[in-house]
């Protein structure tokens, strides 16, 4: 650790970042660029600093700034109207999805925004969905003027395509409303059974046919209203000519509640009313805690979540913007640094250097001159360029991928889970039983039969294996969540315990795209040129100038630099001690010095006009890696699917081993169709992806799994997002979901004990409600205990953090 | 008997108001977002005030509002 300068230990009042190198000091506060200090101003002028007050440093960096006119397609009366949810005389309600939303901090600033602009009514957040609808008075504030004052104070909007085709969102609550109707006719249902468990006095008899008919009333709601969801479920099934595991739960749904009207209209029993809503409600409960996924993430992102909403289009030497779908071929877009070029066409003017990592998992920015094709999805990491449309935005290259018809099919996985077969096992020895039973009755005592039977399909319906699948699946849903491991539903649970085949991708999967190193080669650096190098560097925020940065050192970047100058996507120059510098690309250094060079990738470095050197840059591997594959190694068969050229084979072969099939510059076509023949040959893929250049793949694999830096960033359509710290423990949660089916079978043992036991009393003919009422809750309670105690055990042997502790 | 009646009548219309209770407020969207409520609830509600070294309010901890 370094002393010397107090300003690595300066961290800025408002986004908590360390301040590298220059510190701005406003109010005795320290600020790391002139954004956060705008932002504090704001904020004070407004007396909002309580922001401050409620989480430490809670701002988000403002060192890259947002281009001025950013949000001027919102003047834009047909793109406003499309984005806007309501509107009437003079309030306009809006929501907008904002991801740096993360602290309570975020939360009370944006919900008084009326108190910096007066035109705003009022602000209200929805934490989990990163959403905040504000309401404005249109005849006091524009929808720009509303966009840029969430910008000012450091919350900028996303505005994607998606957010103007989405229909609004339509929750579906009807589980919760049917769960909360069986828990109550469930609850009473069972006190008012009391009399008939304890018995009744003859006095007063005349109350239990009382209790009977109420109990039929009170049972009525469950069967026709919140068993209904096991109906329709096990109806669909039948449609598809496949018995899943709710088809014999009706059946023993309706024998038992068929049986319960005979008994009570006939006056010779009390039914099983009870035990029916008991498990009803227990089998609802655990569909709750199975479908509780996570509604602020989105699996189902395609290209629109990506693409901007509208563009800057010129035509008679004028710009005005045109909302996405409305762009027309011989449009000339205008492409701003830093933003996506939304459809295939030619460079007509500027200097393109468009990064397509995102979309083919190359990681260096290709370089376009006039007359060259760009594709959609490309960033321009230059100045600004125009392009001409040659192919419409649904038409491009990339989002012809997603209109394939064989992707946009939702798959179903929940048929291919074992537990339907296992049930129909199940089902049929259930039938032997009372077959059996029927059978030994006839001989017997013919008066018993239809009793025995009967008593034997509600006693052995397989609802305990539900109860034990759901209550798993949502456990160990819930535990992968809190290891940072999102699951789209529970079938991908067993889609991760079967896969045999495990396939990455390289850029951003394997690699972090945003830590890149640096390499330098060249005229050996003496310590002055090292402090000049670091102190011009530290004045950029481009990534390539942090990895320089690094490098050299930061404590190096001491000396002041005059006449700094940034060119957008080539380089950067200043003056240092009276040597001017420049550093940037060899396009970029070419106009400086004369430079012969074969391999033209990299920083060039000139001083005073004179070459130095380079820099290589490459992008650093995920640290953990090498553990998490050497256990791989050992089990599974591997592959990696890079769009990146081949310059990092052998380093990679010998990290995944030489049975690893490496293959590189894949397109995104090639690398769907090497995951479809892979499970030609039977295998069980898991692909593990980041960019739209895998997302074919990742829809096609069996488990399709986007890794990311932040789980709010876009990530393709997949099967679960993977927050890229917890790669490392990638392993661990494979063996918890492979741990998920053992569970499920165990859980479901234990309650055929219980089964067992009432099947003994069904088979005699002597099922007596209370048996059953006992039998009931007491194998449910096991499961529960079973399927909950067991799966956080093993999370907890496996070192993941259990799934039951307190949020 | 009629104890037991009149007893029953209570017990089920009190769960009856209970189950009403809960489906009213899930059509009300209580549960569709159960993190902003919890934080919501904790702020004090201020009246705006222009200053920055503002005047001590009545919390007492205004100096720390913008110190922190």
């Amino acid at each position: 650790m370094q002393h010397t300068t107090p300003v690595q230990t300066t961290t800025c009042f408002h986004c908590g970042e360390n301040c590298n190198g220059t510190v701005i000091t406003a109010w005795d506060k320290p600020f790391c660029c002139e954004g956060c200090k705008m932002v504090y101003e704001i904020l004070n002028q407004a007396g909002l600093c309580d922001y401050y007050n409620l989480s430490e440093n809670p701002g988000i960096s403002r060192k890259i700034r947002v281009r001025a006119d950013k949000f001027a397609f919102l003047d834009e009366d047909k793109i406003a109207a499309s984005l806007i949810s309501f509107r009437d005389a003079d309030q306009t309600h809006i929501t907008f999805y904002i991801p740096q939303i993360h602290c309570s901090s975020c939360l009370w600033l944006l919900e008084n925004l009326h108190r910096i602009n007066p035109g705003i009514v009022s602000g209200r957040v929805q934490f989990e969905r990163k959403e905040v609808t504000v309401v404005f008075n249109h005849n006091r504030v524009s929808l720009r003027e509303v966009a840029e004052l969430l910008n000012s104070v450091g919350y900028e909007p996303h505005i994607s395509l998606q957010q103007m085709q989405q229909k609004p969102r339509s929750v579906n609550r009807s589980l919760l409303y049917k769960l909360g109707v069986a828990g109550f006719c469930f609850s009473n249902i069972m006190l008012l059974s009391f009399p008939e468990y304890f018995g009744i006095t003859d006095s007063e008899a005349i109350l239990q046919p009382v209790f009977r008919w109420l109990n039929l009333a009170l049972g009525l709601p469950v069967f026709l209203y919140a068993a209904t969801e096991f109906y329709t479920s096990a109806w669909k099934s039948l449609q598809h000519k496949f018995l899943n595991i709710d088809a014999p739960i009706v059946l023993a749904i309706f024998i038992t509640f068929g049986r319960s009207v005979y008994e009570i209209f006939s006056g010779t029993g009390a039914g099983y009313i009870d035990s029916m809503s008991g498990i009803v409600f227990f089998m609802l409960l655990g569909r709750v805690l199975q479908n509780k996924t996570y509604s602020h993430l989105n699996f189902e992102r395609d290209y629109t979540a990506y693409f901007p909403v509208a563009v800057a289009v010129i035509s008679n030497k004028q710009e005005h913007f045109v909302s996405l779908p409305d762009i027309k071929l011989n449009d000339t877009l205008l492409i701003h640094n830093n933003e996506i070029i939304p459809a295939d066409g030619i460079v007509t003017r500027g200097n393109a250097i468009i990064d397509y990592s995102f979309v083919t998992g190359e990681s260096t920015p290709v370089e376009k001159q006039m007359g060259e094709i760009v594709y959609a999805g490309g960033r321009q990491t230059g100045g600004n360029i125009e392009v001409l449309v040659i192919k419409e935005v649904s038409q491009g290259y990339l989002t012809g991928l997603w209109n394939r018809a064989g992707l946009k099919t939702a798959r179903d996985d929940s048929e291919k889970s074992f537990v339907h077969a296992l049930s129909r096992w199940f089902t049929w020895i259930v039938f032997a039983v009372a077959f059996s039973a029927a059978l030994f009755w006839t001989l017997k005592d013919q008066s018993v039969v239809w009793n025995a039977v009967t008593a034997v399909l509600i006693v052995a319906c397989p609802c305990a294996l539900l109860l034990s699948n759901t209550f798993t699946n949502g456990n160990i849903l819930r535990i992968l969540g809190r290891n940072s491991f999102y699951l789209r539903n529970a079938a991908t649970i067993e889609a991760l315990a079967k896969a045999n085949f495990i396939v990455f991708d390289k850029t951003g999967t394997l690699t972090d795209t945003a830590s890149l190193t640096a390499r330098y080669e060249g005229v050996a650096l003496d310590n002055e040129q090292r402090c000049m190098i670091a102190s011009v560097v530290a004045q950029s925020t481009h990534p390539l100038s942090r990895a320089i940065l690094a490098y050299t050192g930061e404590q190096h970047a001491v000396m002041p630099v005059h006449f700094f100058k940034s060119w957008e996507g080539s380089g950067i120059e200043g003056t240092v001690q009276g040597n001017r510098l420049h550093i940037g690309s060899y396009a970029f250094i070419r106009h400086i010095v004369l430079v012969d060079d074969t391999d033209t990738t990299g920083v060039y470095v000139a001083i005073n006009n004179t070459l130095l050197g380079k820099f290589r840059i490459e992008q650093q591997y995920r640290t953990g890696l090498e553990q998490l594959i050497s256990y791989f190694k050992k089990r599974y068969s591997l592959a990696v699917l890079s769009g990146d050229n081949a310059k990092e084979k052998g380093y990679l072969q010998q990290l995944f081993g030489q049975q690893a099939a490496l293959h590189f510059n894949q397109s995104p076509e090639e690398k769907l169709q090497m995951i479809k023949s892979l499970q030609h040959k039977g295998n069980s893929i898991v692909m593990i992806g980041d960019g739209l250049n895998d997302a074919g793949a990742l829809l096609q694999a069996d488990a399709g799994i986007a890794v990311t830096d932040n789980c709010n960033n876009f990530t393709p359509a997949c099967d679960g997002i993977l927050e890229a710290g917890a790669l490392p423990r990638l392993d661990r949660f494979i063996r918890l979901s492979k741990a998920n089916g053992r569970i499920v079978i165990a859980a479901f043992f234990v309650s055929i004990i219980y089964n067992i036991i009432g099947l003994c009393f069904a088979v005699s003919g002597m099922l007596s409600p209370l048996v059953a009422a006992i039998l009931m809750p007491a194998s449910s309670l096991s499961i529960l205990l079973v399927t909950y105690g067991s799966s956080n055990l093993i999370a907890a042997w496996l070192g993941l953090k259990g799934g039951k502790a307190g949020a | 008997m009629s104890v037991i009646v009149v007893l029953l009548a209570a017990s089920i219309s009190i769960a009856a108001v209970f189950l009403g209770a809960f489906i009213w407020s899930v059509k009300k969207g209580q549960y569709d977002d159960e993190k902003s409520p919890p934080m919501r609830m904790l702020f004090d509600d201020k009246p705006p005030v222009n200053n920055q070294y503002m005047q001590k309010t009545e919390t007492g901890n205004a100096a720390e509002v913008c110190d922190a």
